[in-house]
């Protein structure tokens, strides 16, 4: 297995400040412009990229990334679309950190197999699916693991400790998602009161980097979120800005 | 509790939803186990919702059909209209009982939004109702008689605007407000416990038709079918004959202008395994696994996903699962009119046309048990504009 995201948090760390890991939905505005995009964010000081397959139900995401996601559709963008751009992008870009955040039914559709030897031979380090629970993932993991392709989980506020250490077990080179409200993804003014006490409960019983995300849009919210975490994710903000400005070009974050 | 139907079911939702999912599985569990609860859900039933529904003979029809006898379970006597108030009632019993405020639901031609609603009046509850923009049209009375009954209808405009992205606008409510918000699902589909749940809570449609057959034909039915989008109807007709293996369990799905057009509801004979709204199950999709928008002149069927377990009753041959077509449908609707003076829904008619289909092909003394799950006075609209563009057509 490669060390690409384990290395982004230690980089990060290293330098005092959290991993900044950015989300696209690839195919919004166009193709193109995801990758062009891409290629800033990183270019920008973005740790790791999350690529965003578009989906016909998101049903776990806020206005912004399904409109994205409504409108890659319709452009014809699909999950193999996705998979060939991370490979363009890994040729460019050999040390960021290259998640596929997709839907189940995307990569299930696919088939699994085919999907895991098709991440791995674009240089995908790890899958988040957003709709697999820890009840569900093993047939994923079971076909992620040996092609040393890493599986990121999701954690939500209501999730017991106990499960949190449950969904890290086994898992490597990945980083625990930390979703910091109850709802859909999108950029909200103010973080819950009892998020950082929450991140730091967490970071204490994890042996993986943690990473929030949800709602986080500024400076400010991100580092607020980084003397307790390893890292903070921003993705609603980025895509709302893709689609008004056409490009990410200038401070990542306001 | 059953999660998962042979490679079926299954729980995949946000990490968010497990937590009350868990909770809903556990009061649930307690639930059932509870004499005091079933009790009160069988009260209820009885005195509220008017059951037991009686089954009747559709004699004209029949002999006109020259064949097997057909027999109506008449879900459409409940109070709201269909078979959809038992399920919502054991939810909302359960929600009371979990101490939840607030009461969600998706609906597609609008009959489990009445459900929903009217057990919210029933309970004092808050209730809010997600429903395809397209169906708040074609289905308006319904949105009517939610909104007199106090629940608020929000018009889902995105996507196809129809079930699926009702669901997923119901779904994101859950997220934000699972602490005090039930969802009350309208279909053996979704997550786990949903599909087991609601087939329990449904159950009373067959338990009921095994025994009245029983008592007015001394034998079984030789075929108890039912029409099938989510399958609510049909998983309950199904349960109270799954163990007698000599009744042939027929499920009954849209088929739209027809299976070859596209252009249809029928996930089982149309689809391929795949993942939505909570459980694998088979699916109307693209060939990169994304959904594709359903057709049906029945708004109620209109949904490109199916319980899973109608699938593994597919999967394993104990149910089969056929399709009608709207023009099929239409016929049904009026035979029955005409012939019995019973106005049936048009998910209903897909149920009544198989069997009509079956009928002249079967000796006279066969049993056709055929769930009437519910009346058609909300599709008298589309009924007529159905025949108003047939005729501009022709």
């Amino acid at each position: 297995m490669n060390h690409r995201i384990t290395d982004a948090f230690a980089k990060a760390k290293a330098a005092k400040r959290g991993a900044f890991v950015a989300y696209l939905t690839i195919g919004y505005p166009t193709l193109a412009k995801s990758e062009e995009a891409a290629d800033a964010l990183i270019e920008g000081g973005a740790d790791i990229l999350e690529l965003g397959v578009p989906f016909s139900d998101p049903f776990a995401d806020g206005g912004v990334i399904r409109s994205a996601a409504y409108e890659a559709l319709r452009q014809g963008v699909t999950l193999d679309d996705v998979v060939a751009l991370a490979k363009r992008l890994r040729a460019k870009h050999p040390e960021t950190g290259l998640v596929l955040f997709t839907y189940y039914n995307l990569i299930f559709s696919k088939g699994l197999e085919a999907f895991a030897d098709a991440a791995a031979q674009s240089g995908i380090d790890a899958v988040l699916a957003v709709d697999l629970p820890l009840e569900e993932r093993e047939e994923l993991l079971g076909v992620l693991r040996p092609r040393g392709v890493g599986y990121v989980p999701l954690i939500a506020p209501n999730t017991p400790l106990e499960r949190v250490a449950e969904s890290a077990k086994g898992l490597e080179n990945t980083f625990l998602y930390i979703i910091t409200v109850k709802g859909t993804t999108g950029a909200r003014a103010e973080l819950p009161p009892d998020l950082l006490d929450r991140l730091d409960a967490i970071r204490a019983i994890s042996h993986l980097p943690i990473a929030a995300g949800f709602g986080i849009s500024t400076k400010a919210q991100a580092e607020a979120v980084s003397a307790h975490a390893d890292g903070f994710v921003v993705g609603s903000a980025l895509v709302k800005r893709l689609g008004e400005e056409g490009e990410i070009k200038g401070e990542l974050l306001p | 509790m059953n999660t998962h139907y042979g490679r079926f079911g299954g729980q995949y939702v946000a990490e968010t939803l497990m937590a009350p999912l868990k909770e809903l599985e556990a009061a649930y569990e307690s639930a059932r186990n509870d004499s005091a609860f079933r009790r009160e859900f069988e009260e209820i039933l009885r005195d509220y919702v008017g059951r037991e529904s009686p089954i009747t003979y559709a004699r004209r029809l029949s002999e006109h059909l020259g064949g097997a006898k057909i027999l109506l379970k008449r879900e459409d006597l409940n109070h709201t209209g269909a078979h959809k108030v038992n399920n919502t009632i054991g939810q909302a019993l359960l929600a009371r009982r979990m101490g939840k405020r607030r009461l969600i639901a998706e609906t597609g031609a609008g009959m489990h939004g009445v459900a929903t609603a009217t057990v919210a009046a029933l309970f004092g509850m808050p209730c809010e109702v997600y429903m395809g923009a397209i169906d708040v049209e074609r289905q308006s009375p319904n949105v009517e008689r939610m909104r007199m009954l106090g629940a608020k209808v929000h018009a889902v405009t995105e996507g196809s605007a129809t079930l699926k992205d009702a669901m997923n606008e119901a779904l994101r409510d859950w997220v934000a407000n699972c602490d005090d918000t039930f969802y009350v699902i309208g279909t053996v589909a979704g997550p786990a416990p949903y599909p087991q749940m609601v087939r329990d809570f449904q159950s009373v449609i067959g338990v009921e038709a095994r025994r009245q057959c029983l008592e007015k034909y001394g034998r079984l039915p030789d075929e108890a079918i039912a029409c099938v989008g989510g399958g609510s109807n049909a998983m309950g007709l199904f349960a109270g004959f799954i163990d007698d293996p000599a009744v042939k369990l027929v499920g009954v799905e849209a088929g739209g202008k027809g299976l070859a057009s596209g252009e249809h509801a029928a996930s089982i004979n149309g689809g391929r395994i795949g993942v939505l709204h909570g459980a694998k199950t088979m699916l109307l999709q693209t060939g990169d696994g994304n959904i594709i928008d359903t057709y049906s002149v029945s708004a109620g069927l209109d949904y490109p996903g199916v319980g899973p377990e109608h699938c593994y009753l597919h999967d394993t041959g104990r149910a089969e699962y056929s399709v009608i077509n709207d023009d099929e449908a239409i016929a049904a609707f009026d035979a029955l009119c005409r012939f019995e003076g019973i106005i049936p829904a048009l998910e209903s008619s897909h149920a009544l046309a198989e069997a009509i289909k079956r009928a002249p092909t079967l000796p006279k003394d066969a049993l056709l048990l055929v769930n009437l799950s519910g009346r058609g006075d909300k599709d008298m609209e589309n009924v007529r504009r159905y025949k108003e563009s047939k005729s501009q057509s022709l």
